[in-house]
């Protein structure tokens, strides 16, 4: 969708009566008049604690709530609660909710807060999920100032997370998103972001937005597109993060927002990842990665029978999709007794590739791909389980590199696939 | 006697003559269509196998498991079979419009009764394979959403769902061709009645015990186990 149809009248009048704005935090939302009032709160004490000389607008991007979200965000940004802790704007501070036309998605809000943030020529921006509870005003502060001071363009969260928690993120979207584009950003589908104007401007006018997988899992297009786009990416370390937050319940949706949009990426940006890149440092500020150890009870056993199960109900699709070995190499990691289940990092990172060569081919519906790896990754996570239980957060670390470097040395196999010479 | 005999035999050769002659043209141009439309017959085969290999029909048809059932009956594939299918179309065309010209009586309605067929012919044969296509796509994504929603007999549903699918296209299909139209209508009616009833039977009765269990799960939150969506996933 172009630039300019994203944004209906009324909020392009509402836009022209801010003017320019330094800064620009969104929020995109759809039903969360739950939590949407504390995360609002917590940016405005964030923006007129850290930031009071700067211009500043909140943008609310609403997917067409129907539990007076809008309504919410309204009243937390006449709220005077700031007053009491003594904190006042030296300048504007706007707060706009609008409700975006078409269907609920993450993209469609994040486009209109990036067309937004282009129009009204912010220098730094940021985005929080509606969802993040845990947000202090600290946040505001952390992940606006790497673009404000340092004019880094693309700020990702490192967050202290259980060890358990994430784990799609570390078995897949870490090591693949490394492995393919050299860049060693820990949340390659982050929730609460920020980015400089120069980002906004060059997003905001991709024609990409309206296909599906950038509309679905728009946090992880833009990671990809500021790794591609060659823009300046920073890592900062924003706390814990509540279990479960943002990240949607059900795996089969979680991995079409995540991994459907990493292999999606894959064709456009073929030339870029097919060539022999120079691994990308990434400057993190803060700790790389925090671990909380604390054990955490969780039902393995279904894990490994919802995994068994599905690679021999699945045989057909599977057939389809994997190499005769791999596929074999499967089945005999499914058949054993649970205790004695290993699905090796070798293994996984070639099923991985193999998904992600037969997404791009199109052997069967892309949707049915991404949906034909849940089983697998429930098997390839019960491994991980079994084998981290009783590790310690270094000892996790060293095997999730582990898997990293397993992802690296496979990429040759991934252009052989690519290519179909496999 | 003789005189007339041959009189007689000489204006029947001429007359045999004049109709050799009325009709040589008339089997010139004949032959000359059947030429033609063999060579326009044979120029759309391989136009169509050209356009049908770029879009990779084969891939689609294999997709749909036309290309399965058309290996087992040792056939060749879907596009080299719809090319030839086209070609022979075309070329029965031509052969019967070469015919027509012979004007031999009588066989002018059965041309036209072939023409008029050929569209439902087409039609019929464009819903069974989009039937067999949607059925493949669908019964695939049963099975799928059914191993991830850890339903019992995933293959069972996936079959189900791909049978209903088939028989409604060939029911459709059949009317389309007009062969046996009532028959078809009420044998599917009665198998999709019957399914149905036997669905219901089977989970008001057999299943009985796990809709109920389904249901306090969900609703009452009794015996909830623990799932491993809870590890959150990002």
């Amino acid at each position: 969708m172009p630039e300019e149809t994203i944004l209906n009248d009324d909020f392009l009048r509402e836009l022209m009566n801010v003017g320019e704005v330094d800064l620009l935090v969104g929020v995109p939302t759809y039903n969360d008049a739950r939590t949407v009032g504390q995360v609002v709160q917590a940016i405005r004490t964030g923006l007129l604690k850290y930031f009071p000389r700067q211009r500043a607008a909140i943008i609310n991007a609403d997917g067409g709530s129907k539990d007076n979200t809008q309504e919410l965000v309204r009243a937390a940004s006449i709220s005077d609660m700031h007053h009491a802790d003594n904190l006042y704007a030296l300048r504007t501070l706007h707060c706009i909710s609008t409700r975006y036309t078409g269907t609920p998605s993450s993209g469609t809000a994040l486009h209109t807060i990036m067309a937004a943030s282009d129009l009204l020529r912010a220098n730094a921006c940021a985005v929080i999920s509606p969802d993040s509870t845990s947000i202090t005003p600290e946040w505001i502060q952390t992940l606006l100032q790497p673009v404000v001071n340092d004019v880094n363009d693309w700020v990702t969260p490192v967050y202290r997370r259980h060890k358990f928690e994430g784990l799609l993120i570390r078995n897949l979207l870490y090591p693949m998103n490394r492995a393919v584009y050299s860049s060693r950003v820990r949340e390659p589908y982050p929730t609460d972001f920020a980015f400089s104007g120069r980002f906004a401007s060059h997003v905001a006018g991709l024609d990409t937005w309206s296909e599906e997988a950038a509309r679905v899992g728009a946090e992880m297009y833009l990671t990809i597109a500021a790794i591609t786009g060659k823009f300046r990416i920073v890592q900062t370390y924003l706390g814990p993060k509540s279990r479960g937050e943002g990240a949607p319940a059900d795996l089969v949706a979680a991995m079409r927002r995540s991994v459907g949009t990493l292999f999606w990426s894959l064709d456009s940006t073929f030339n870029i990842w097919s060539a022999d890149l120079d691994p990308e440092p990434v400057v993190t500020i803060g700790p790389e990665h925090e671990l909380d150890p604390e054990p955490l009870r969780f039902n393995r056993k279904r894990l490994h029978d919802m995994f068994a199960r599905g690679v021999g109900e699945l045989e057909p699709v599977l057939r389809s999709i994997l190499s005769h070995s791999t596929l074999c190499q499967v089945q005999q990691v499914a058949s054993s007794p649970e205790g004695e289940l290993g699905y090796t990092d070798e293994l996984w990172a070639h099923t991985v590739y193999e998904f992600a060569a037969a997404y791009h081919k199109s052997v069967i519906s892309r949707d049915h791909i991404v949906q034909a790896l849940a089983p697998l990754y429930r098997g390839r996570t019960y491994t991980f389980l079994a084998e981290n239980r009783d590790n310690s957060p270094e000892a996790l670390e060293s095997n999730v590199e582990a898997l990293c470097l397993a992802f690296e040395r496979s990429k040759p196999y991934l252009l052989e696939m690519w290519n179909g010479r496999k | 006697m003789w005189e007339r005999f041959f009189s007689e035999m000489t204006k029947e050769t001429l007359e045999i003559l004049r109709s050799v002659a009325q009709f040589l043209p008339r089997l010139m141009i004949t032959l000359i269509i059947v030429l033609i439309g063999w060579v326009i017959a044979y120029v759309l085969r391989y136009l169509l196998r050209s356009i049908l290999r770029l879009a990779k029909f084969d891939r689609l048809s294999e997709d749909a498991g036309a290309s399965q059932f058309l290996k087992k009956a040792a056939l060749p594939s879907t596009t080299e079979l719809l090319s030839r299918f086209v070609f022979w179309v075309a070329w029965i065309g031509f052969i019967l419009i070469g015919v027509s010209v012979l004007g031999i009586v009588g066989l002018q309605e059965h041309i036209g009764r072939f023409f008029g067929f050929l569209p439902r012919l087409f039609a019929a044969l464009f819903v069974f394979f989009f039937g067999l296509l949607a059925a493949s796509f669908f019964s695939r994504a049963a099975l799928l959403a059914s191993v991830n929603a850890d339903l019992p007999s995933p293959r069972l549903i996936a079959a189900t769902v791909r049978t209903v699918i088939v028989i409604f296209s060939v029911s459709v299909g059949f009317e389309e061709l007009g062969i046996g139209e009532h028959t078809i209508l009420v044998a599917f009616t009665i198998v999709f009645g019957a399914l149905m009833l036997g669905l219901a039977l089977a989970f008001g009765l057999g299943g009985r015990d796990l809709a109920r269990r389904y249901l306090e799960r969900r609703f009452m939150h009794e015996h909830k186990e623990e799932r491993e969506d809870e590890l959150s996933p990002l």
